[in-house]
């Protein structure tokens, strides 16, 4: 299969990777770059534990292929806390609320709740809800998930 | 997904010559939000994708010359975001909205939605209450204006050739924008098939509808418009005897079958429930 060079930036940092036309850009973040925080789960697009950001937007990098995505920015939930460790608002929420059990949603629900309050400083429970839609979480049953992205509303 | 190439042209003119090239094997994506699923259960095999997203023209949302354009590539995430389409449709921002997840809609495309032409597609019933055009490029300037009523011809298959892409959605600014209603069952929230859904948009004087159009999708093998019972609505005033009416008629109009999601006679008694609803939401003030 013919292989293609990409070009695109991850949590800021550039990257060339040799890929095949159909790698997945969830299995290239994951195995040839080791940003194992991004989390396979249906493989089909329902659960949202592949959720990435490309270009600022929450995509599910289970259906999108890495050449795709040439060009672009990537932030996976490793790029969020500061460089120096400092944890993103929305992480730090998580860890006080216990909204994680056992954390196999969380990269995305943390994910979607930053992408929210980006757009949306001050989302209603409803509206977290709604944004949270294609997001599953198996353990938690959503409460205390949403009282945490609620908790960091201006 | 063994053998596959990946061609991104940036204009049309590269996807007409890729397309030339390839003798019309080719498969044309965008968003992919049903291709990959497809590709990776082996419902389709595809050895070329020629990738429509470089195509940044075909992305827009505006007035021209009263009516709405929407370019094939613009995302449905763009579609239930955006304020023209609120205002000048409410029922195919209501439609967009209900769309798989806030994930999916970020890369799936309007073109993409009614060029994969499920009869679940939730884009069609809207659009085809609106009246809606599909406007199509094609290799040699055989690019036409199709009526989306004459668009889908099965599960799955539309009128395109196999050189032939949407450009483009069209459809006049409506009189009354809010005198609509779309309603979309499905067996959760959100991420549904729908297992019925009913699109109405009804002109009214006063009482009297002098214009109705009614779509339905997931109960026949295309997305549909309900024809006789439009021409019921459009018979003098609408009272509880109409409403009653059309929603017998509407059964006589589906052909649902019975799937993983719900049997065809629950699809034929539903269809019936929701077109009542939406009638009655219509008169009680529509979509806003």
């Amino acid at each position: 299969m013919k292989k293609k060079t990409v070009h695109f930036t991850v949590n800021g940092e550039p990257h060339e990777v040799l890929v095949e036309s159909n790698a997945l850009l969830i299995n290239v973040l994951r195995d040839e770059l080791g940003l194992t925080g991004t989390k396979y789960s249906c493989g089909t697009g329902e659960c949202g534990s592949c959720t990435v950001l490309v270009d600022g937007e929450p995509v599910l990098s289970c259906l999108t292929l890495a050449v795709a995505v040439d060009r672009t920015d990537i932030v996976t939930i490793e790029g969020l806390a500061e460089p120096d460790g400092t944890l993103d608002r929305v992480q730090e929420a998580f860890l006080d609320h216990g909204a994680i059990q056992c954390g196999f949603c969380t990269p995305a629900m943390v994910m979607m709740g930053r992408d929210l309050l980006n757009k949306n400083p001050n989302p209603s429970e409803s509206e977290i809800r709604e944004h949270i839609k294609g997001t599953l979480c198996r353990c938690t049953g959503y409460t205390s998930i949403v009282r945490a992205i609620r908790s960091c509303s201006k | 997904m063994d053998e596959m190439e990946h061609l991104n042209p940036k204009d049309l003119e590269e996807v007409f010559r890729a397309i030339k090239e390839t003798k019309g094997q080719a498969k044309f994506i965008a968003g992919c939000t049903n291709v990959i699923p497809n590709m990776r259960a082996g419902v389709i095999s595809p050895e070329l994708l020629i990738d429509l997203s470089g195509l940044e023209d075909l992305a827009h949302i505006r007035e021209e010359n009263g009516s709405i354009a929407i370019g094939a590539l613009t995302t449905i995430s763009e579609v239930a975001a955006s304020g023209l389409i609120r205002n000048q449709s409410p029922i195919l921002s209501s439609a967009a909205g209900s769309l798989g997840n806030p994930l999916t809609r970020n890369r799936a495309t309007i073109g993409g939605n009614l060029a994969d032409a499920s009869p679940a597609a939730d884009m069609a019933p809207p659009l085809l209450a609106m009246e809606a055009s599909v406007h199509t490029e094609r290799t040699g300037g055989r690019g036409r204006k199709i009526s989306l009523d004459k668009f889908f011809i099965g599960p799955h298959q539309t009128v395109l050739e196999d050189d032939e892409i949407i450009t483009q959605i069209t459809f006049s600014k409506p009189k009354d924008p809010a005198n609509g209603s779309y309603i979309k069952l499905g067996l959760r929230d959100s991420m549904a098939i729908s297992v019925a859904s009913v699109a109405v948009m009804l002109e009214m004087e006063g009482k009297v509808c002098r214009k109705g159009r009614v779509a339905l999708g997931s109960v026949a093998p295309t997305p549909i418009r309900a024809y006789h019972t439009e021409q019921r609505l459009e018979q003098g005033e609408i009272d509880g005897n109409t409403v009653e009416e059309c929603s017998a008629i509407v059964q006589k109009e589906i052909f649902p079958i019975s799937d993983i999601r719900a049997t065809d006679k629950y699809r034929n008694s539903i269809t019936s429930v929701l077109l009542k609803r939406a009638i009655l939401q219509v008169l009680d003030g529509g979509e806003r």
